[in-house]
This record gives C-alpha cells, sequence and structure tokens, in this order.
C-alpha cells in the first residue's frame, strides 16, 4: 500500500496547473478496473479530479514521455517521479534527452507497485476489483469471494528488488525521503551464471522462444529513446519486424541489451510491460552487474552528467580473455 | 548498380604460384555489378596500370577491384591509377590475396578458394562505395604559444624565424619560466642567466614575436589551422606600451612586506614589482591584494614618482581575439607541494628547503645575494644534506607523491652538491639515493666528477626522519650498502622534490580537448613516432608538459614542435581523409555519447530544425563531425546507439557486406 | 583420407595499423595458417561493432576473432580501450547466453608479430574446429 495518498499529490498537481506554474501534468489516468491504468497528460485541472489515479498499479516510469511531450508543450509539465523513475529522468538528462527546464519534477516515495499477472497467478480469473490496505491487498472476485494476499507477495519482480528508494533528482520531494537500498538483484544472475553452458542456453532458449517481437520492451525503455532504433532501419543489417528464426530473437535481445549497457538504470520497464512475461531485466542485469566487477560500481542515472562506462576506459582494464576467470585464479 | 571491374594480379609466381589467377578472375566474372574481369602478370606495373585505365573508358567502369598484395603496399598506387582514368580514387578496393592468401596457404585449391572469396567480399564492398572527396580548410599562419619559460621561448624563436608571427602567452609578469630562476645548469656549469636572458632579448626584439605576459587563455574554439582564442590580459595597472622599467616606482613603494614569488618567498618585494632585473617585458606591475591605493585609495605614490605616467589604478582586465593556425602548450612544471612530507619537517624548519629554493639561495641574484646562509640564522652550513627522489617513484605513496621518476633531479643534486664543494670546501656534502639515474650526454661523467674529484658523499639508502633540535637537523637515515643506520646532524637539508604539470595545464587541456595522462602530462600522438604532437590536430607540445625534462631535452623538443608548426603553416590549405565520420542528422539523438569517445574533440553539436511527422517544426541537438579534425577511427560509429554515426569508407553497410560475402 | 573433413569458417575483423599489418607480416615471413580465416579490414578495433560479429554467426561463421593493436599503441589513441570494455561485456554476455565462449576472442597483434598472428589463426582455428559448427547463433534461412 502507498504511504502518499491520492489526494496529497492532486492537490499538489491541481494546484500547480490553476496557478499557471504549468501547464500540463503526467499522470496516471482511470481505466475500466483500478489496475487498468494509462499514463496520460492531464492539462485540466477537472480532469485531473475525475480521472486523475495513484495506486499500486501506476508502474509506469514516466521519464521517458518527458522527451516527446515536453517537445510538443509551451510552459512546464509536471511530472510525479518514484524513486526509481528519478534515475531514468537523470539518465535522460545526462544524453541531453529533453530540456531540464520544461519540467517540474515532484518526486514521491512508494512502497513498491504489484504486479496484475502475480494477482491473476493467485487468484484467478473473475476480479472484479483490488484495493490495497494495511492488511494486504483485497482482491474482490466474481466466483470465489473476497480474498486477502500478502502486499510482498504479488510485487512486481523490481519492486521486490527495489535497489533504491532514494530520489535523485526532483525540484521538490512530497513525503519522506527513502535510502538506497542494498538489495538482492544480482542473485537470479549469479543463478544462471553458475548453471552450465548447456542449461543456460536452454533457459534463454526457453525463454527468448516465446518473444513476439512486439518491442514493447524496447518502446518502454526510457534509454531506448533512438529517432530511429537499429531494428526499424534497413541500413543498419539488423532490420527486422518480426524473428523468424531463434537466431532473430536472440540478435534482437542481445542487441538491445548491449544498446542500453551502462545507461540501463534498471527500471524493469521491460520486464514489466513484457506480455510473454521474459525476465528481460536479466539480460540488463548481467551486463550492470559486469559493469560493477569489471569496472567498477556504476549505478546509471545515479549523477548527471557522469560518463557511461562504455564510453569510459581506464588503461588497467581487465582483458576480455580474462572475462570467464573466476576469482583468484 | 555499379560497373565494377575486376584484376587479378598473379605477382609473377608470388600469387599465381599458389593462386589459379585465371580461376580467380573467371569466378569474379559472375558477381553481382561486374562488368569486366581479367588477370596480368603485375598490375602494378606501367603496363598494368595501363591496362586499368584502359578498360575503366571502354568498359565504363565505376568501380575496381584488384586483386593482389596488401593495400598497405599498393592501394594508394591503384588509387592514382583509378584517378587517371577519371574515376574517384576511393572507388578502388584491393583484395589482399599475397600477404593473407598465397604467401600464407600451400595448397593451389584452398588457395583459389580462399581468393575468390576475398574478391567476393572487395566486390561486395565496392558495389556499396561511394566517391568521396577530402574536405580542405584554410590555415591562419599564425601560432600561438602558451607558455613563456625556455620551451616557450624556443618553440617562438623557431616559428618567427621561418617568418611566421607568433605570439607568447604568459600568466606571469615576465618571461623567463622556471630557467629563469635557476644558478648554474647541468652539466657545463654555465649560468643559466648568461644563456637564457639573451633569448629572452631576441623575443622582445624579434618584430614576429608579440608577448601577452601577465595574460591567461580565457577560450579556445575552432580546429586544426582555424583556432580562434581569446587571452585575457589582466589589469597590471601600468600602462606596459608607456612604462621605460626605471624601477623609481618599485623603490619608493611603501608595502615592502610582500613575500617575493620569483624568489619562493625568502625575502620580499613591493606591491608594485618587476620580478628580476632582466624581466621580459621590463614593466611593472602593481599587486592588486596588496597594493593600499587599490584596496582603499590611499597612497598613490607610484603614480606621483613616474616620469612616463604609465600607472593606472583604473586599469581593466582586457580581452584580446585572435587567430591562429596552431598552438604548442608549453605550460611546463612547478615541484610538487612538500606539506604532506612531515618526516622531512619542511614546515617545521626554516632550513629544510626544496631544491628549486635551493636554487634561489646559491643565486648571485638571489636573496643571499649569492652567499650560501641557512635561511634561519644566515649563518654558513656546515653539514648539508641532500634527499633524492622527494615525491618521485612513490608507487606505494600515490596520495603523497608521484609514481613516475622527475628525471632531473638526479643531475641537479649532483650540481648543487658540487657547487657546495667548489666554493665551501669546509662543508660535508650527503646526498641520499635511491638509484642515481644519469642517462645524457656528459652526465655520468659529471656525476662522477661531484663524488670523485668533490668527494660528496653519496649514500644509497633513504632518509627516514629529520628532526630540527635546537639549531641542527637531526637526520636518520639508512646507509643500504653498509647495512646500518646513520645519525647526521646536518645544518641544511635540501628536498629533490618531484616535478609535477602546471596547474594550468587540465583546464587548458579541457579547452583544447587534447588528451592527458592521469599524472596530467599532456599526451603525445604517439609515444615513439609523433613525440611532439598532441593526438588533437593542431596542437603540439614543447617542454615539461608533456613529461619531466631537463633543459637540453626540452630545447630540442622545442624546436621540434617548432617544425611541425612550421610544417603545418607552410600550407595554404589543408586536405583531410575522406574516410571520417559522418553523422544522419535525421536518425541522431543528439545524446553526446560519440563525443565521449572521440579521442580527437572532432564532435559537436549543435540545435537544428526538424520537420516533425505532424509538419511542425522542432529544433533537435544534433552532432556535427569537424572533416579537419576527424582521423577515422570509427570509435564513434560503434558508441553511437541508433547507428546515425556512420564511417566513410568503412561504412556499417560495407562491412556487413564483406561479412556476408565471407560467410556465403 | 577423409573426405568431409570439417573446415570451420572464421571472420578475423583486424585493425590497419597494427593486426592487419601483423598478418601482412605473417604473409611476408611465409607462416602457415589454416585458409579457413578470412580477414576483414577495418581501421580500428574500435570500429568493430557488436552487430557484424552476430551477424557473421548468423550467416555461418564458426568463429570471430578482432584484432587489434595492443593496449597503449593504438593508431587513434585509444580506440583498442574502447573495444577491450566493449568486447569484454559482448563476450560475457554471449556465455551467458550459453553460447560457447571459444567461438569469441580479442586478441592484440602488433605489426612486428606476424608470427603471433599465425600462432593465434592456428589456435583459433583448431579451438574452433574442436566445438564444431556454430548451432547456437546460427540463421537455418542462412545456410547453404
Amino acid at each position: 500500500m502507498q504511504k502518499i495518498t491520492r489526494d496529497v499529490i492532486l492537490e499538489k498537481a491541481i494546484s500547480m496547473l490553476q496557478s499557471g506554474e504549468v501547464s500540463a501534468v503526467l499522470g496516471h489516468r482511470t481505466g475500466e478496473f483500478s489496475y487498468d491504468v494509462t499514463p496520460s497528460v492531464f492539462t485540466d485541472a477537472q480532469d485531473l479530479k475525475a480521472n486523475f489515479v495513484w495506486n499500486d498499479f501506476c508502474g509506469a516510469n514516466f521519464s521517458k514521455y518527458l522527451i516527446s511531450k515536453t517537445k510538443k508543450l509551451e510552459g512546464k509539465i509536471l511530472v510525479f517521479l518514484k524513486p526509481c523513475d528519478t534515475y531514468s529522468f537523470n539518465q535522460l538528462l545526462t544524453e541531453h534527452r529533453f530540456e531540464r527546464e520544461k519540467v517540474y519534477a515532484v518526486g514521491i516515495p512508494c512502497e513498491g507497485m504489484v504486479d496484475i499477472a502475480k494477482v491473476k497467478a493467485e487468484i484467478g480469473d473473475g476480479i472484479l476489483s483490488i484495493e490495497s490496505t494495511d492488511a494486504g491487498v483485497v482482491v474482490e472476485t466474481l466466483y470465489d469471494g473476497t480474498k486477502t494476499i500478502a502486499f510482498e507477495d504479488v510485487l512486481l519482480e523490481r519492486c521486490a528488488n527495489c535497489k533504491s528508494k532514494k530520489h535523485v533528482a526532483y525540484d521538490e520531494l512530497l513525503g519522506d525521503e527513502g535510502e538506497v537500498i542494498d538489495s538482492n538483484r544480482f542473485d537470479e544472475v549469479e543463478r544462471l551464471e553458475a548453471m552450465t553452458p548447456d542449461e543456460r542456453f536452454a533457459f534463454w532458449q526457453g525463454e527468448l522462444s516465446r518473444c513476439i517481437r512486439c518491442n514493447a520492451c524496447r518502446d518502454v525503455c526510457p534509454a531506448c529513446t533512438c529517432e530511429k532504433c537499429v531494428f526499424d532501419n534497413p541500413n543498419s543489417g539488423v532490420e527486422n519486424k518480426a524473428p523468424t528464426t531463434s537466431f532473430e530473437e536472440k540478435m534482437f535481445h542481445i542487441i538491445r541489451a548491449f544498446h542500453v549497457a551502462g545507461r540501463c538504470t534498471d527500471c524493469g520497464e521491460c520486464s514489466r510491460v513484457c506480455p510473454q512475461n521474459i525476465p528481460l531485466h536479466l539480460l540488463n542485469r548481467k551486463f550492470i552487474k559486469d559493469i560493477n566487477t569489471f569496472y567498477g560500481e556504476y549505478q546509471a542515472g545515479e549523477v548527471e552528467g557522469s560518463r557511461a562506462p562504455l564510453v569510459d576506459y581506464t588503461l588497467e582494464d581487465l582483458e576480455a580473455e580474462d572475462v570467464f576467470k573466476k576469482e583468484g585464479e | 548498380m555499379q560497373r565494377i571491374g575486376v584484376f587479378v594480379c598473379w605477382c609473377g609466381s608470388n600469387i599465381a604460384g599458389t593462386v589459379d589467377v585465371q580461376a580467380v578472375s573467371e569466378a569474379l566474372k559472375s558477381e553481382p555489378g561486374v562488368v569486366y574481369s581479367t588477370n596480368y602478370q603485375y598490375m602494378c606495373s606501367q603496363a598494368g596500370q595501363d591496362m586499368i585505365i584502359e578498360a575503366v573508358k571502354e568498359h565504363n567502369l565505376s568501380g575496381i577491384v584488384v586483386c593482389s598484395c596488401s593495400p598497405r603496399m599498393h592501394e594508394a598506387t591503384f588509387r592514382k591509377t583509378a584517378a587517371a582514368a577519371g574515376l574517384n580514387p576511393y572507388m578502388v578496393e584491393i583484395a589482399n590475396i599475397r600477404e593473407q592468401c598465397s604467401w600464407v596457404h600451400k595448397d593451389m585449391l584452398t588457395g583459389t578458394e580462399k581468393a575468390i572469396i576475398l574478391g567476393k567480399a572487395a566486390v561486395a564492398k565496392v558495389n556499396l562505395n561511394t566517391p568521396l572527396i577530402p574536405g580542405e580548410s584554410p590555415v591562419t599562419k599564425r601560432a600561438l604559444v602558451i607558455g613563456g619559460g625556455i620551451a616557450g621561448i624556443q618553440t617562438a624563436l623557431d616559428i618567427a624565424d621561418a617568418g611566421f608571427p607568433v605570439d607568447i602567452v604568459e600568466t606571469k609578469p615576465t618571461i623567463g619560466g622556471k630557467m629563469a630562476q635557476l644558478d648554474k645548469t647541468f652539466p657545463t656549469l654555465d649560468c643559466a642567466a648568461c644563456i637564457l636572458t639573451p633569448k629572452m632579448v631576441d623575443v622582445a626584439q624579434n618584430d614576429k614575436i608579440r608577448i601577452f605576459s601577465y595574460s591567461e587563455i580565457e577560450e579556445i574554439k575552432g580546429f586544426v589551422g582555424n583556432f580562434d582564442v581569446t587571452i585575457k590580459k589582466k589589469a597590471r595597472f601600468v600602462k606596459e606600451e608607456i612604462c621605460t622599467g626605471c624601477g623609481a616606482c618599485v623603490e619608493k613603494c611603501p608595502m615592502k612586506k610582500i613575500p617575493n614569488e620569483f624568489n619562493l618567498g625568502m625575502d620580499n618585494r613591493r606591491a608594485i614589482y618587476i620580478p628580476f632585473a632582466q624581466a621580459v617585458p621590463k614593466v611593472a606591475t602593481i599587486d592588486p591584494s596588496a597594493c593600499n591605493m587599490l584596496k582603499n585609495g590611499k597612497c598613490g605614490i607610484c603614480s606621483k614618482v613616474c616620469a612616463a605616467g604609465a600607472i593606472d589604478y583604473t586599469q581593466k582586465d582586457e580581452f584580446v581575439n585572435e587567430k591562429y593556425g596552431a598552438i604548442v602548450v608549453a605550460t611546463g612544471f612547478n615541484p610538487i607541494s612538500m606539506d604532506k612530507f612531515d618526516e622531512y619537517a619542511y614546515n617545521q624548519s626554516k632550513d629544510v628547503i626544496t631544491s628549486l629554493e635551493f636554487e634561489r639561495l646559491t643565486n648571485a641574484a638571489g636573496p643571499t645575494a649569492g652567499k650560501l646562509l641557512r635561511p634561519s640564522d644566515l649563518e654558513h652550513p656546515h653539514t648539508i644534506v641532500f634527499v633524492q627522489c622527494v615525491g618521485s617513484r612513490c608507487a606505494s605513496c600515490a596520495e603523497k607523491g608521484k609514481e613516475y621518476c622527475s628525471k632531473i633531479c638526479c643531475m641537479y643534486t649532483a650540481k648543487h652538491a658540487m657547487l657546495v664543494r667548489d666554493k665551501y670546501p669546509d662543508t660535508e656534502v650527503y646526498v641520499f639515493y635511491i638509484d642515481v639515474r644519469t642517462p645524457g650526454k656528459n652526465f655520468d661523467e659529471f656525476y662522477r666528477r661531484a663524488v670523485e674529484e668533490y668527494g660528496v658523499k653519496y649514500i644509497k639508502g633513504m632518509v627516514g626522519k629529520v628532526t630540527p633540535e635546537g639549531n641542527k637537523l637531526k637526520v636518520r637515515a639508512s646507509d643500504l650498502i653498509a647495512g646500518k643506520q646513520l645519525n647526521i646532524d646536518a645544518d641544511l637539508v635540501v628536498l629533490a622534490a618531484a616535478i609535477e604539470p602546471d596547474k594550468s595545464a587540465r583546464p587548458l587541456a579541457t579547452m583544447l580537448t587534447a588528451s592527458m595522462d592521469t599524472n596530467d602530462f599532456f599526451t603525445e600522438a604517439h609515444p615513439k613516432l609523433r613525440p611532439v604532437e598532441s593526438p588533437t590536430a593542431g596542437v603540439f607540445l614543447s617542454g615539461a608538459c608533456q613529461g619531466p625534462k631537463d633543459i637540453p631535452e626540452t630545447v630540442s623538443q622545442a624546436s621540434a614542435a617548432a617544425s611541425k608548426v612550421i610544417g603545418l603553416l607552410c600550407k595554404d590549405k589543408l586536405t583531410g581523409n575522406p574516410c571520417i565520420a559522418s553523422p544522419n542528422e535525421l536518425m541522431c539523438n543528439g545524446c553526446s555519447t560519440c563525443e565521449n569517445v572521440c579521442p580527437y574533440g572532432a564532435i559537436t553539436y549543435i540545435d537544428k530544425e526538424f520537420m516533425n511527422h505532424d509538419r511542425t517544426k522542432s529544433l533537435r541537438r544534433v552532432a556535427q563531425v569537424n572533416p579537419a579534425v576527424c582521423q577515422g577511427c570509427g570509435a564513434c560509429t560503434v558508441a553511437c546507439m541508433s547507428g546515425a554515426m556512420d564511417l566513410r569508407g568503412f561504412m556499417n553497410t560495407q562491412i556487413c557486406a564483406e561479412v556476408d560475402a565471407i560467410c556465403r | 583420407m577423409q573426405v568431409n573433413e570439417y573446415k570451420p569458417l572464421i571472420v578475423a575483423f583486424c585493425c590497419n595499423w597494427c593486426s592487419y599489418a601483423g598478418a601482412d607480416l605473417a604473409g611476408n615471413n611465409r607462416l602457415n595458417y589454416p585458409a579457413d580465416v578470412k580477414i576483414i579490414r577495418v581501421p580500428c578495433s574500435c570500429r568493430v561493432n557488436p552487430m557484424f560479429i552476430l551477424r557473421a554467426f548468423q550467416r555461418g561463421a564458426d568463429g570471430v576473432i578482432i584484432c587489434g593493436c595492443h593496449p597503449g599503441d593504438c593508431h587513434y589513441t585509444s580506440g583498442n580501450y574502447y573495444t577491450r570494455r566493449r568486447m569484454a561485456l559482448l563476450f560475457s554476455m554471449l556465455d551467458y547466453l550459453g553460447i560457447e565462449r571459444e567461438r569469441t576472442r580479442l586478441e592484440w597483434v602488433s605489426a612486428a608479430e606476424g608470427a603471433k598472428f599465425a600462432a593465434t589463426m592456428n589456435d583459433f582455428v583448431q579451438t574452433v574446429a574442436a566445438l564444431g559448427e556454430n548451432k547456437r547463433l546460427e540463421d537455418l534461412r542462412c545456410k547453404k
């Protein structure tokens, strides 16, 4: 359950919109169900009052939207950023993807977001409503009455392994500031690393063969903001629309992970939106883990203007062949 | 579609011995785009080249593939041939079927097979080649030398001697640098002033050279041949063109207790001062932090006594804008701070001094008029301990000192020791060293003279601690060869402090987009073959800004840098390499990733207006490559996520086509 | 004599200034290595895009080797340092996906190391030949 309420956020949004400090607000809009929320631009206070949502399903990372929205809009846009969003926000600023002056960023605390897929897996179909309470997530169902699940059990993977509750960029903070968390986010990567190559190959073959190339991971990724994606460019040599072979599935995900390596803030949006539930974050986290091990701890987006590891080097960097040497060898 | 001609060379039997050249030219005939294919004994011979020219005309060829020796051997030759035939020289590709095929494979079958594949790859590439035209840019025939020490002076004199105008920018009120502070110079023991000051006068009198003293570099824009530099002339409150350097103002200035930087604070100067008698320009400068008139408007004596009327208390910093074709960095060095070396008691006793301070103490124009006296009580010291490598070769104490060898200390310490023993034979002189390094003409002979003729006591070992006690300095040291501890009661301890690049070097490197090593020394374009050029085109390195150097080495590097500058300024325009990076603006994200990996600073960004899909317009930040600066490495092309940056001559599509042809 | 002896297909990307010259020197000194190695010249090892490597595998290469100047010797001062990071991460990722780590290699070969070039290629061809055909990164459409 979120500690900061919709009312507090809404009040801020309305007051800034009405005072003219901002000309639009980036927020979630209600859908048919409480878990069915859509990122949206509000320009009207009435609309905000009626349709603005803040609940456990507002997971979307708003920073990427700022690129297109700030371009089109006269005046400033108000955006509410969860701690993890602020890392992407900084990373995009580092890469000059939008103008800082056109954004009013309000940091809001986040207790973690709920994964509807996990709820459905737990409850089954026929969900009428979901509400978070102190006791847990209360689900009213069509066939089976009301059920309560522990909040921790249905968190999005990225929230269960949250890396930081601290905002690294904002103009103003609502609610309390949190801390950087010593998370276990690399455990799963380590489990895979411990497998034999054959097991790993089988694992990824199983995962990636489900890819339908809907491009949702790319489209939601705040590091994938290219004016023209290489996969859409007939001259890139990798252009394709749908993976017709197992090679192309791998190709797409290797290249995508490589392109965001050192820039990925590990916001987890790719895995959140994947309709096939492919654990795409495990690819990005592998790069993050490798970068941390080989070149020293680096968190993309933590500091605006920091030099990404792949556009940097030291004379003493390890050799490519030493990548596979275990410690002590 | 290209019309490609394939020319397979036998190279006598060099190729034809292991590769069936007939089969190769036959096989390549059916490749896409190929309209003509032949083979010949020596393609690089005049007859062979004529054959190519003939074929280009006869078959209206648009591209050429030569299957021959390495492109490192004859690419230039065949490009010229293409140009002679009226083709763009960059429409030629070489398939290396000699060094990388016939010479390394023994079997005719595999050799032929491989040669065909290499030929196919070259054909596939030429199919995607486009004519490339090298960019041209003009050259401003004026050089800028940053730093007016011996390095800058020599570089400027040499460039001016070749007839090009040169400006020297020096932060101090006078040129001369560190050498002006020295007493004698090794290994000849001639006096530094005697050989330096005539050169300073030469600079002042050379009508090709302008000196911007007491000035700093404010901004550098542009690129090789076309630098645009803003120089800040700091207000010296004295009209430079009027001041005669008579010194009347200095004599009458009531502010007498200002530490004299030129003597490293060992005596005092006035608020208005001329650093030393032979200063160039010989013009007074008012220190605004010390002058009563400037601080609170009370005084004005110097203005009253100046017969020339040169004093101007209202003077402001002045900014001069000038264009240059080449920039020479000669920012020099400084001894490191001794603050962190508590063990030598530098901050506790006035009688622990650095070698540069020692130079001033023995200099006839120094604070003691050349008499060697202890700073604390002005007594003659009878026991002097020299400590070598203070902060040099300090791998384990990187936070205090430097990992590298400062190179000059062994020699100047030998010089100091010898001078002391020469003037004051009653003085005991100890030198503690790790190694004595004397590679240089007459250097080892010099050191041996110090030991053998002058009786300087060289002890291998380091000084552990210096403790001031009464009017003595207790020196605790180890003698590694005798294997014992030594306790010496010294009167004076001289520390051979490591040298480091001047602090102004780092911001300057940023302005120049020139690269530096971790110690803030400027990096040379190639450590062996291009030692006086920076990787940034048009930027040259002179003296200790590139690494520790003694005077002979500095002067030779200064002249070398000058000759490179002259070579550049002699050209009317610069022709670039056309195989350079070029961004597709429509795909550019403006993310600065390419800029970050470019070793040459060739990439900049502009805001450019683009039409959106909905016909509205918006500004976008896009990369621009400066063709005069880009060297065509391609680092940016891989760093660029969107693939907006591509490398002419080695385009993504071309390399992919080669890969495809090889793997087919 | 075995008729269908397996011949791996090796693509070697060589930088123009060091490794390509090293390969030329191997030729000058008539140092043999298998004809399975086909060299593509690039200005600097940092020009090698991971996409080129994947494309080579897709089109049927069994091994890809990238050769550049030794660290500190790059003609462009820093290109090979970027290569080193890029390839370290890429190779680690390929291994993570279960693709045989021996199929990719990064070697520093100077213009004077003709012998090293030939030895490296001999060793690499042997290693890849022992692995057999590239199955894990193949594209069936590109099969002959």
